[in-house]
């Protein structure tokens, strides 16, 4: 059972990472919050209209709900009047309440509760299962999560140069004849389907970290949106496994394990990714420093050479009065400057190289 | 409408909520020259280029390219946007934007192959990027985002290319690469529409000009267009530029530059 546990994982990160990156992209990530939030009442009428919790009307509900929110919400922002966050923030806990409202009202004793909505039960999911002329063929999970995931791959495989476009430039989109309008709604269509597939496995919380957090983590360790969609693939899938597994060892919430790894990846990300990471970042304006500062003593040095007191100027010893920097970060620069070549030293007097007079030059050029 | 114009828009009007940004403005651009759309900020000259691409709703008045309307010859129009107006961190090429140019005539769903990629690495040679094909996009300076963006353009390889602010922000290299490439577009019979801010400029890099003021104020070849009455029309007694052109001591007075539609 656990086997098919983990594969009921993957399949849903897999199929949620794939439309999370262009929502992140197009700076749209709150809208995979409001779709897996507004898709409860469309559940609920397909549910009270067959009165069953299996029947694919409630996929079709689920599926208009989600699209009403996005058209809700356009509609406000062209009104002028509300900008597109307060009008996504107004929509969905309106489409919620409303299910919530009928959830209380007319469901009663029905396995369709608040709870199981939000966070859904991952450890359940293999109990439901599907048999074909009379054999078992695995968890009904497993197989509606499959579908999605090979749907959004066609849609991928299919519009990936449309997406691309209609994402980085809509209007140039636009002008070429690739409408931004419908391919958004492609995209929106895919993010609400996904979004309620996933939901028996892991929920509405869930799913809008495995939506969002793998694309971002990805977002900050590549320049290539190909690599960026199949890393995002893979952080979803690793996070969520290793969540589950710490999850079941623990005999914790899976849903929330999976959630915080998909938090852990990202912060490690954050911090360590090669180019956009937080160190690399300190580690570059450090260098930075470092090498502006060599080029502020070779001018230094190339100033005061002629004079009566280069002795002085010129001495490492007196860099700190003159130059304000501090004894530690002085001989940094010393040493740096010696290393690159730029000037020699001399019990302590210091003097330009050729490199260094070079550097002075194109220092002074800029 | 008129086959043997570029360009033939009737009455455009262009209303935000009941607002007019455009005014019944007639457009005619005869084929084989270069236009510089010019005017205040807020003169509804890159809503006047959106309108006749379809990107903005026409609120009346109807566009001809070459006679036919613009949904069915859209394959000759070239577009250049404001390149302010896309997300420079997104994760791509250079090589990868300038194929984008490539996308209409490709079609829904076909890929760009080999021919498409020799065509965007001979647009990126044409403006001087080609060692940065690889490189990704935001890495580039302003000049060379424009001219990743100009590139792109060429590979729509249109008759007609509608350029929102080409000059804005670029430095001056970059500014005599682009007009270098425009008039070898005039030349091989190709027709440029520019939205233009540098007044100076005008005359140097144009032939003809439309003044813009939310209406049309005047148009026509730079000669006869481009005159102090004119431009005074245009632009009110708010500009500084006049009295530098009768002084007849050209000095680089322009009106503020980053106009947002």
């Amino acid at each position: 059972m656990i086997g098919e546990i983990i594969l009921i994982a993957i399949l849903v990160s897999a199929a949620c990472a794939i439309p999370g990156v262009f929502l992140v992209l197009r700076k749209m990530a709150l809208m995979s919050d409001a779709i897996s939030h507004a898709v409860l009442p469309g559940i609920v009428i397909g549910f009270l209209m067959t009165r069953s919790l299996s029947s694919p009307l409630l996929f079709v509900g689920a599926v208009g709900t989600g699209l009403l929110t996005v058209i809700l919400t356009e509609s406000l922002v062209k009104t002028g009047l509300v900008k597109e966050d307060a009008a996504i923030g107004l929509v969905f806990p309106a489409l919620f309440s409303i299910g919530v409202i009928l959830v209380s009202r007319y469901t009663g004793n029905v396995h369709l509760d608040i709870d199981a909505v939000l966070l859904g039960e991952l450890v359940f999911a293999p109990l439901d299962r599907i048999s074909f002329l009379g054999y078992d063929i695995g968890p009904r999970t497993a197989w509606v999560m499959g579908i999605i995931l090979l749907l959004n791959i066609g849609v991928l495989a299919l519009f990936f140069k449309e997406m691309k476009i209609a994402t980085f430039d809509p209007g140039l989109s636009k002008s070429l004849g690739f409408s931004p309008v419908l391919l958004q709604y492609i995209l929106m269509i895919s993010v609400s389907i996904t979004t309620v597939g996933a939901f028996d496995a892991v929920g509405s919380i869930l799913v809008v970290a495995l939506m969002i957090a793998p694309a971002t983590t990805a977002y900050l360790l590549t320049d290539d949106l190909k690599t960026m969609i199949i890393l995002s693939v893979i952080i979803g899938i690793v996070s969520s496994v290793l969540g589950f597994l710490i999850a079941w060892a623990l005999d914790a919430s899976a849903a929330g394990a999976m959630a915080s790894m998909c938090g852990v990846a990202f912060l490690l990300a954050f911090l360590f990714a090669p180019d956009r990471g937080l160190l690399s970042q300190i580690r570059r304006k450090h260098s930075q420093k470092l090498e502006f500062a060599v080029t502020m003593l070779t001018i230094h040095l190339s100033h005061h050479r002629s004079e009566k007191q280069c002795d002085l100027e010129c001495h490492e010893q007196h860099l700190t009065e003159h130059i304000n920097w501090d004894r530690h970060f002085a001989s940094q620069v010393v040493r740096k400057a010696i290393g690159d070549g730029m000037i020699s030293s001399s019990q302590g007097l210091l003097k330009l190289t050729q490199a260094g007079e070079q550097n002075v030059k194109t220092a002074m050029m800029e | 409408m008129n086959k043997e114009l570029a360009i033939d828009a009737e009455d455009i009007t262009i209303a935000y909520h009941e607002k007019p940004v455009i005014w019944d403005v007639d457009f005619q651009v005869p084929p084989g020259i270069m236009m510089a759309i010019v005017g205040p900020n807020g003169a509804g000259k890159s809503t006047l280029l959106k309108g006749i691409l379809g990107l903005v709703k026409l609120t009346a008045g109807k566009v001809g390219i070459f006679g036919d309307t613009y949904e069915r010859q859209r394959k000759l129009v070239g577009y250049v946007p404001q390149r302010t107006g896309v997300d420079w961190d997104f994760p791509t090429t250079v090589l990868d934007v300038v194929l984008m140019g490539t996308y209409g005539r490709l079609g829904w769903i076909k890929r760009p192959g080999k021919t498409e990629i020799y065509q965007a690495t001979e647009a990126l040679e044409k403006v001087g990027m080609r060692d940065y094909s690889t490189r990704q996009i935001s890495q580039l300076s302003g000049g060379q985002q424009q001219r990743v963006f100009l590139a792109r353009a060429l590979t729509q390889d249109a008759e007609i290319f509608l350029m929102d602010e080409p000059f804005q922000g670029v430095d001056a290299a970059t500014e005599r690469t682009i007009i270098a490439i425009l008039k070898e577009l005039k030349h091989a019979g190709k027709t440029v529409v520019a939205v233009h801010h540098d007044l100076q400029t005008v005359p140097e890099y144009f032939d003809w000009v439309t003044l813009l003021n939310v209406r049309r104020i005047a148009g026509g070849p730079v000669k006869e267009i481009f005159t102090n009455e004119n431009l005074r029309k245009t632009y009110g007694g708010k500009l500084s530029f006049l009295e530098e052109k009768e002084s007849s001591s050209p000095v680089e007075i322009t009106p503020s530059k980053g106009e947002q539609p």
